[in-house]
């Protein structure tokens, strides 16, 4: 995986380290473009999770996906053929169990993220011979993303950014006020598995980012940081947008200059800023607080 | 005689085997203003929520505008005790007004300019048009709780539900709260929980006590010390209900 960046520049007979430079590479211009259009769904799912603490369910939907990724080895589909549905399951298989039968949300995530792998580590077993790209499904390999997956992203963002268009007054009202909502003759939970479903798609862009292990940080950091800076909800995503294209661009090059995972990268970014805004963004609220 | 708004006969609610309401019988009337008077977990708020549709009766019958509750919700207007919300939620005063007009939009139809308008008017009854653009968490206890009743006004219902507007809000703002129902009460129906033993009877038109039974109490009456004592199970204050003006032509028909 992150061994081909190395492999590659050993062929140019000069070290390149200029950011311009190394779009001359395909591979690296379908990156920074990955980058680039899977932070537009970033932005805007990541706000509803960071506003409705969706956090832990999208790990859990991330994860039960892995399922989804053994199903299409042991197939020999495209390992998007079986993330999509798997994902989509585990959204509403968690929306209903813990919305409808009464199981605590926290035990049908841990149940749906603990039954994916499981599910995905077997089928992979039962597959004949090494599975060679089941570590760029984990933890993401944004060098090797082709045309086709590029026009699928950017498909998806379409799709999300219709819906939220579509559904803004709906999802703002079950963000802020869901009883409010009900009263007003909303159908909640057909409104809550929605927007369920729209995280599972978010999740199938970013497993090709960043893999289904930091998909988390990437859906919640951005838009996190984002709130700091916006008291509208709409600002918050196109902030949050923003913010997730500047952490995969720099996250990309720090990792292209020091020859790093460019995953794990573009999750250091992210974080460090995170934290920096949050030690100092405590500080000025207090300060507000005087 | 026009067909009373809310109708409930024999109503009983357990919650979790907790007997909460018992065969409570109440009828409110077109023009009322009924407080409903009760200890905490007396059952004020869930009997609120019957007739919002959110809880279900285990027994008995409710009728809001002739209705299965949770039919009329164009009609009613809910401004709920305290709203658990993240202060930090980035929403405008107007855009948490503007929810009011849910009930009365169509799926995937947007807020449009009537919306806008109403909601402003609302935000301007309450006195808070200047804090339209303000963030939510940014408001006081007494302003928050007038951007609910601005929410419940948009949507320009004939029925307003309040469950204790004034639990958390200081004295100056109480008065001000009461003042705001004094005026809305000549155009509106108005069902109202609260603990205010000591105020409500000058503003009210008839109260009515809970603690799983429901005791009725007529313009006129006066709530004797020994009843609300039986009600809390400790001393409180005496309610003197005067009849107000202009609502003493509907005593006849009223009934508990």
């Amino acid at each position: 995986m992150w061994s081909s960046i190395a492999r590659l520049k050993d062929t140019q007979p000069t070290r390149i380290t200029a950011m311009p430079d190394i779009l001359h590479f395909e591979f690296m211009r379908n990156a920074f473009l990955a980058a680039i259009l899977s932070s537009v769904a970033c932005g805007i799912i990541g706000t509803y999770v960071v506003i409705r603490r969706l956090g832990f369910i999208s790990g859990g939907i991330a994860h039960t996906a892995f399922g989804g990724i053994g199903l299409s080895y042991y197939l020999g589909l495209n390992p998007l053929a079986g993330i999509i549905p798997f994902s989509l399951a585990a959204a509403i298989g968690i929306g209903l169990l813990s919305r409808k039968a009464k199981v605590a949300e926290d035990t049908a995530i841990g149940a749906f993220w603990a039954a994916g792998m499981s599910i995905g580590v077997i089928l992979i077993g039962l597959t004949p011979g090494y599975a060679p790209n089941l570590f760029s499904y984990l933890f993401g390999n944004i060098l090797t993303v082709p045309d086709s997956d590029l026009r699928l992203i950017m498909g998806l963002d379409l799709l999300i950014i219709t819906v939220v268009w579509l559904f803004d007054k709906e999802f703002l009202a079950i963000s802020f006020d869901e009883e409010y909502a009900r009263i007003s003759g909303l159908k909640t939970l057909a409104l809550d598995l929605l927007m369920l479903c729209l995280i599972a798609l978010t999740v199938v862009i970013m497993v090709r980012i960043v893999g289904i292990v930091m998909v988390i940080a990437l859906l919640t950091i951005p838009a996190a940081v984002a709130r700091s800076f916006s008291h509208n909800l709409y600002r918050m995503m196109v902030i949050g947008a923003l913010l997730a294209a500047l952490f995969g661009i720099a996250g990309l090059w720090l990792s292209w200059v020091f020859n790093l995972a460019s995953g794990a990268t573009i999750i250091l970014v992210a974080a460090l800023v995170f934290l920096v805004n949050a030690l100092f963004g405590a500080g000025k609220a207090r300060r507000a607080e005087c | 005689m026009s067909e009373p708004l809310i109708v409930c006969e024999q109503l009983c609610v357990n919650l979790g085997g907790a007997k909460i309401l018992q065969g409570l019988s109440l009828s409110v009337h077109e023009g009322d203003f009924l407080a409903v008077l009760g200890p905490n977990g007396g059952g004020k708020t869930t009997l609120l929520k019957v007739m919002l549709g959110l809880v279900k009766p285990t027994s008995g019958v409710v009728k809001v505008f002739g209705k299965e509750p949770g039919y009329a919700s164009g009609r009613i207007g809910y401004v709920p005790q305290r709203l658990d919300f993240d202060r930090t939620f980035p929403i405008s005063a107007m855009e948490v007004v503007l929810m009011g007009r849910l009930s009365r939009k169509r799926l995937l139809q947007r807020y449009g300019r009537e919306d806008r308008r109403k909601a402003l008017e609302a935000l301007e009854t309450t006195g808070l048009a200047e804090l339209a653009q303000r963030r939510i968490g940014a408001l006081s206890g007494g302003e928050l709780q007038r951007v609910l009743i601005a929410r419940a006004l948009a949507g320009e219902p004939e029925l307003l539900l309040l469950d204790e507007p004034t639990a958390s809000v200081d004295p100056d703002m109480k008065t001000t709260i009461y003042d705001l129902l004094d005026q809305l009460k000549k155009s509106h129906t108005i069902v109202l929980v609260t603990h205010d033993t000591g105020t409500i009877g000058r503003h009210v038109s008839r109260i009515a006590c809970l603690n799983c039974t429901l005791d009725m109490h007529e313009p006129g009456s006066t709530l004797g010390r020994s009843a609300l004592d039986d009600l809390y199970g400790y001393p409180v204050d005496v309610v003197e209900h005067r009849a107000p003006q202009g609502h003493a032509t509907h005593q006849n028909h009223r009934h508990a």
